[in-house]
């Protein structure tokens, strides 16, 4: 059977054997516009993403910094919904694993039945929640295990191994490892303990992991090499778009 | 019952890099809130320092003209002027007791704003408090107040620029900062534990109250009435009366200008079922889940959500909620200027707006109001208004 979350896997594993870390941009559903963003998404795909994450915006975004909220915020006046997202995905072919991250409640008041049956017929991998720990996310899980969509562990710098443990067992797609005690937003540097933590990680999970949250520059990653498969970038990309850039010259320095 | 759950409500539908320092909070909650030591302590505190108990007081004039009992528990008696003290005091010995060094807190009115930066002062702490500009404007005098008192103030200039995004804000800087700060949360709401720990500090009210009245008439009070923006000072005030058969309560949520279709902030009877701030409740959202801004004349009751144990009052009718718009509010707040010398709080004057049109209905009943807080600091607003 075609499942879709192995597709994330396999592509994160693709890239991997080339020696570096994937490539995974995230961009708000919508951004930089409505009628702009599938043709930056195709640039994205184009341009060797191993998966692309697309934002579902929410109104109360608690784990994002200010470039996403204000970019999904954005989204929102411009009438980006949930509806919109998954219709315009289903008319659309991407070479890279797809992944929708968002707040639990838009998926919610979507209902989520409708929601895992919606995107899997839109070729999504897999979900990230960011508000959905694990004590609260056995429903949702199920719902999408049931198509083969992988809820993705957001795990980080204060995730204790027994934690880790318990969305290991769970775990399909990829790991995301949160590389600062933050919110999303691109910093110089990032935290020293982050290769202790990752170290943790990788004896944890059987799944690949992907690091993100922080990123700004390919050197973040470079001292990194061999503890991560996957590199997650979101506020970078935004900012570069947001000053006129061009998803191909974004996508070029990180190769 | 799910752990941190109301009936369907409450839950911890927060980031994972929160998850650590709410499990280490519950823990605090069973090893150190509930021992006799931590109790003891808070009881001197609260009586040396806050003033407690409050009385109740009897509403003579206002009585005769309504023609009820009224009465009204005095929480705009404590020090700081509000029932918020009661909880940040106790959230505060929590924190030096969990060896931390700094309380974050979020605020709407100002009052839980000041309430911590106070708490903080006397203890030692250092205190950072989140705040709506919108609120920062409207509500000037209590970012003096919290200056004074030695707290840094954030404006808080996303979104809707109100509570609920203060709350955000907290919530993200509590993410970075958890080592050495607790998030002190100003309501029963927000993820488990915090309904529970603060309604653990609240419930104060009803125990003092249902004595007092209790020893002042000889029976119980026919119905119980509190307004509800995040719902502490009303679940405080209701704890006690809930397994007593024979009390109404009652909670009050603002109706805002009442028009059809403006804004308000009664999520309980009309909002629906969602997830914000870590909390499955009543929420004011579009279908498609995004929070709707709230409007009340009452920067403390403008909040688009509830704590879980009100929905889960709610839902089983132990408890029923009623409306009360800006205008009702600010006539209650003048009659009760006027007629008992009492200048209460406008949050607090949307409980007495209740009662005062629902007075025909109340006939001949007694009836005990949670006075949560006085108005001086509402004074620039009626002024604009009346
Ligand atoms: C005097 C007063 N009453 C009531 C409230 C509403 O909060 P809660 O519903 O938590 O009691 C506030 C909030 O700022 C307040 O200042």
């Amino acid at each position: 059977m075609n499942v879709p979350a192995d597709k994330l896997t396999r592509r994160i594993a693709e890239a991997a054997a080339k020696g570096r870390p994937a490539l995974v941009p995230f961009l708000p559903a919508g951004y930089p516009h409505k009628d702009t963003f599938w043709q930056a998404l195709v640039g994205l795909d184009t341009k060797g993403a191993a998966v692309i994450e697309i934002g579902m915006p929410f109104s109360d975004p608690v784990a994002d910094g200010p470039v996403v909220e204000r970019a999904s915020l954005k989204a929102l006046a411009e009438g980006v919904n949930l509806e919109w997202i998954l219709t315009e995905l289903q008319k659309r072919e991407f070479r890279a694993g797809l992944v929708l991250m968002g707040y639990l409640n838009p998926v919610m008041q979507y209902g989520l039945e409708r929601f895992a049956e919606d995107a899997a017929q839109a070729g999504v991998g897999g979900v990230i929640l960011a508000d959905l720990p694990y004590e609260e996310a056995g429903e949702v899980r199920a719902a999408l295990d049931a198509r083969g969509i992988a809820l993705i562990p957001l795990v980080g710098l204060n995730t204790s191994a027994g934690r880790m443990a318990l969305y290991a067992k769970e775990a399909r797609g990829f790991a995301y490892f949160v590389s600062v005690l933050g919110t999303t937003g691109a910093r110089d540097q990032l935290p020293g303990q982050v290769r202790s933590q990752l170290e943790l990680a990788r004896e944890v999970f059987d799944v690949p992991l992907a690091l993100g949250f922080g990123l700004r520059h390919p050197d973040q990653l470079r001292k990194l090499a061999g503890l991560v498969d996957a590199a997650v970038f979101g506020s970078a990309l935004i900012e570069h778009l947001d000053q006129g850039g061009t998803v191909g010259e974004f996508m070029d320095q990180w190769k | 019952m799910r752990k941190g759950y109301f009936g369907e409500f409450g839950g911890q539908f927060v980031p994972e890099l929160l998850m650590p320092p709410l499990l280490e909070l519950e823990e605090a909650l069973s090893e150190i809130v509930e021992t006799p030591a931590f109790q003891d302590e808070l009881t001197g505190y609260l009586q040396d320092y806050v003033g407690r108990p409050s009385p109740i007081t009897f509403c003579r004039n206002l009585s005769a003209r309504l023609g009820l009992d009224l009465w009204l528990k005095r929480e705009d008696l404590n020090h700081t002027g509000a029932h918020k003290v009661n909880n940040t005091i106790g959230q505060a010995l929590l924190t030096k007791r969990m060896g931390k060094s700094t309380l974050l807190a979020e605020t709407g009115a100002g009052m839980h704003g000041v309430a911590t930066a106070t708490a903080a002062a006397l203890l030692g702490l250092k205190c950072v408090v989140y705040m709506g500009a919108v609120d920062v404007e409207r509500q000037n005098v209590n970012v003096r107040r919290m200056e004074l008192l030695g707290a840094e103030v954030v404006a808080v200039q996303s979104g809707t620029r109100t509570l609920k995004d203060a709350i955000n804000e907290a919530l993200r800087r509590w993410i970075a900062d958890q080592a050495d700060t607790h998030y002190c949360f100003g309501t029963a709401a927000g993820p488990h534990p915090f309904p529970l720990l603060v309604r653990n500090f609240q419930a104060v009210i009803s125990r003092e109250a249902r004595q007092q009245f209790l020893e002042k008439n000889a029976a119980l009070p026919d119905v119980v009435v509190a307004c509800v923006g995040g719902g502490s000072n009303a679940i405080g005030m209701f704890h006690h009366f809930v397994p007593d058969e024979s009390v109404r309560i009652v909670g009050v949520e603002a109706a805002g200008t009442g028009e059809p279709g403006c804004y308000h902030s009664a999520p309980l009877n009309l909002g629906t079922n969602g997830v914000l701030h870590g909390m499955k409740s009543k929420l004011l959202q579009t279908p498609e889940g995004q929070i709707l801004p709230s409007h009340s004349v009452s920067a403390g009751l403008d909040y688009p959500g509830v704590g879980p144990e009100h929905a889960m009052l709610h839902g089983q009718g132990r408890a029923h909620y009623g409306t009360c718009n800006d205008a009702q509010a600010l006539e209650a707040f003048q009659t009760l200027s006027r007629t008992e010398g009492i200048i209460p709080a406008l949050e607090s004057s949307h409980a007495l707006g209740w009662v005062m049109e629902n007075a025909r209905e109340l006939r001949g009943k007694s009836v005990l109001v949670c006075l949560s807080g006085r108005g001086d600091k509402d004074m620039g607003i009626v002024e604009e208004y009346l």
